[in-house]
């Protein structure tokens, strides 16, 4: 368990920052990045359970998750991108059509 | 290390795999038929696809094994990953169906007049000569199809996972194309766009939540199979620091695509800022498949710690549905109104989840909460599909009119379309002979006999709210003349053939389902138990 502590110490510590990063931040480009930071972080931890189970699982999940997140960057950019162009700006304040 | 190949049964998992091919063929298809026959020969394989995907999946519902005494039928497929049983192809079998009519409802031209409900030209500005352009020589994106059916398929894999990697990639599989599929509106794109925007950067964040809980249950648990975790969460009392976080953030993951409190504030804006028909195919599809997930996950993979998660589906629960009935009584949007209904549903849903019970502890012939959960999802799905079929018929000069000022009095101008668009309200509602009624009411017996009754309590009572503002609107459409300040008023436009058969079979399946509910309930009781 030691073994593996300082990782899954470090990737809580990513997970937060992303987490909180996507709460504070404005502008849909970054809140993107922190969406990504958190799932690296999920890497991270994946990786270091597996070496601290011994079995192979948790590596191949990380994998996974690295194609998944790769589509999701596929298809994220293409939506922040139409906003973009067609509002000139990419805050997600100023997406405000649909509220209450 | 020796490498053994992997073996995969095919004739158990063969619906999904058709979905899948259907998808990968439909983009091959966008790549080598003639723009102009492109959306008829799209729209029909999607159909056929998914026609031949629900005739796959009642046969294989026909052919499963027994396990456990006849308790529970089915079998562990492609090296433990997929799980076919019994509650898993009932819902394969009804995401088909409400996918069929999303289908339908996508290939609808005749409202448009002549192109479908979907953007000319997705990455044309809005307001631009280019989009003029695109509007003038009719172009459509063909490319819906192939996207519905990525998401159908997602959404069949979701409740068959038998491992929490699978589960997520089910659930981006899901994910994904919605998000495109939200932002391709003809009319009102900024609003569309915005839906997609907000829809992507939630939905992403919350799957981040869900990806970090498999890991720390994976860690607790040391495997990803539900079978395992079973085990680990029944032996092993210590370090449940990891297992309780894990919990916590897997249901944020999951209690997000359900839209429930306090993760429901995409709900509103999504539903009212995409495409109609793609409305009604994720308000019924991406809640069917959620929900068969949470039931799965929670049920076998965390059945032991049931005393944990249910105190938290309580809390859950009562949030979701006060939040639903009431900010639904102030709405004044058509779409903005059933989604926040929606997520009242969801509440009464979750009414059910948590009333499981051991199988020791209920009385013969009594009704299970997966049961109650599957029933209640059918007769939810019908209804849903049904009421946003009819919001895309209701227009106006500017396309579909979803403000309460332009309903005012169409029972007088189209008294059929507001007579069926009653009929389901009062489905939602729970009134007696429809189906909505008897899903209420098992819902509601299965959390009372597993002693949930303040949970019951306050579904009851918002019951009663909902009835409220679904009635408000039947005396909207049929008991106020004209528009109250004076502007325009909708009528409802004559749909093709497409439109009109999904409205029928709601109507005809919501009627049935309330007055002889026998059959189905006994297809559920037929159904089973989740294998483990």
């Amino acid at each position: 368990m030691n073994d593996v502590m300082p990782y899954i110490a470090l990737s809580g510590i990513l997970f937060s920052i992303g987490c909180v990063g996507v709460l504070i931040r404005r502008n849909a480009i970054v809140v993107f990045m922190c969406v990504e930071l958190m799932l690296n972080a999920s890497n991270l931890a994946l990786v270091a359970f597996a070496k601290q189970h011994g079995n192979l699982d948790g590596q191949i999940a990380a994998f996974f998750v690295m194609v998944v997140a790769a589509a999701e960057v596929v298809v994220g950019l293409a939506i922040i991108m139409t906003i973009f162009r067609t509002r000139r700006s990419a805050s997600v304040d100023d997406a405000s059509l649909l509220k209450y | 290390m020796d490498f053994t190949k992997p073996t995969i049964e095919y004739a158990d998992i063969w619906p999904l795999l058709v979905v899948f091919g259907v998808a990968c063929l439909g983009v091959v298809v966008e790549a080598f038929v003639a723009r102009e026959r492109r959306f008829v020969v799209q729209a029909a394989l999607a159909g056929l696809g998914l026609a031949v995907a629900l005739g796959g999946t009642i046969w294989v519902a026909g052919n499963l094994h027994e396990h456990a005494g006849g308790a529970a039928r089915g079998a562990v497929d492609v090296e433990g990953t997929v799980v076919v049983d019994g509650p898993a192809v009932f819902l394969w079998g009804i995401i088909l169906v409400f996918a069929l009519g999303g289908v339908l409802l996508f290939a609808e031209r005749r409202l448009e007049g002549g192109v479908s409900a979907f953007a000319g030209q997705a990455a044309a500005l809005p307001g631009t000569e280019a989009e003029r352009q695109a509007s003038t020589r009719g172009l459509e994106h063909t490319e819906v199809f192939p996207l519905l059916m990525f998401a159908v398929g997602g959404m069949m894999l979701f409740p068959a996972a038998n491992d929490l990697l699978t589960m997520f990639v089910a659930l981006e599989v899901l994910s994904l194309p919605l998000y495109l599929l939200c932002g391709l509106a003809r009319r009102r794109r900024l609003l569309s766009q915005e839906a997609a925007l907000k829809y992507f950067l939630l939905g992403a964040f919350s799957s981040g939540f869900f990806l970090y809980g498999v890991a720390l249950v994976y860690g607790f648990a040391g495997s990803m199979e539900f079978a395992d975790i079973h085990e680990a969460v029944r032996n092993d009392l210590e370090n449940q620091t990891l297992l309780l976080i894990g919990i916590g953030m897997l249901s944020v993951g999951l209690l997000f695509k359900v839209g429930a409190a306090p993760f429901h504030s995409w709900t509103p804006d999504v539903y009212q800022g995409a495409p109609t028909p793609v409305t009604a195919f994720m308000a019924a599809g991406t809640k069917i498949a959620a929900f068969g997930a949470i039931l799965r996950l929670f049920y076998v993979a965390l059945g032991a710690e049931r005393w944990t998660w249910q105190p938290m589906l309580w809390v859950v629960a009562i949030l979701t549905m006060i939040v639903g009935a009431v900010l639904a009584v102030v709405q004044t949007d058509m779409k903005r109104m059933l989604a926040y209904s929606s997520v009242a549903h969801t509440g009464f849903l979750l009414t059910g989840v948590l009333g499981v019970q051991q199988v020791s502890e209920l009385a013969d012939g009594e009704l299970t909460s997966l049961q109650a959960v599957l029933f209640y999802l059918t007769t939810y799905g019908f209804a849903m599909v049904g009421a946003f079929a009819v919001v895309t018929l209701v227009r106006d000069s500017g396309g579909e009119a979803s403000a309460f000022s332009r309903w005012a009095g169409l029972g007088r101008r189209s008294p059929l379309v507001a007579a069926l668009f009653a009929f389901f309200l009062l489905s939602m509602a729970g009134i007696p002979l429809t189906a909505g009624f008897v899903g209420k009411w098992a819902v509601f017996t299965v959390a009372l006999s597993a002693g949930a009754w303040p949970v019951v309590v306050a579904a009851i009572a918002c019951s009663i709210i909902a009835v409220f503002f679904y009635v408000r609107v039947i005396v909207l459409m049929f008991f106020i003349d004209g528009s109250p300040d004076g502007g325009e008023v909708a009528v409802a436009t004559r749909p093709s053939v497409l439109t009109s058969a999904t409205i029928a079979v709601g109507v005809a399946a919501t009627l049935v389902l309330g007055i002889v509910p026998g059959p189905v309930l006994t297809l559920t009781e037929h159904a089973g138990q989740f294998l483990r």
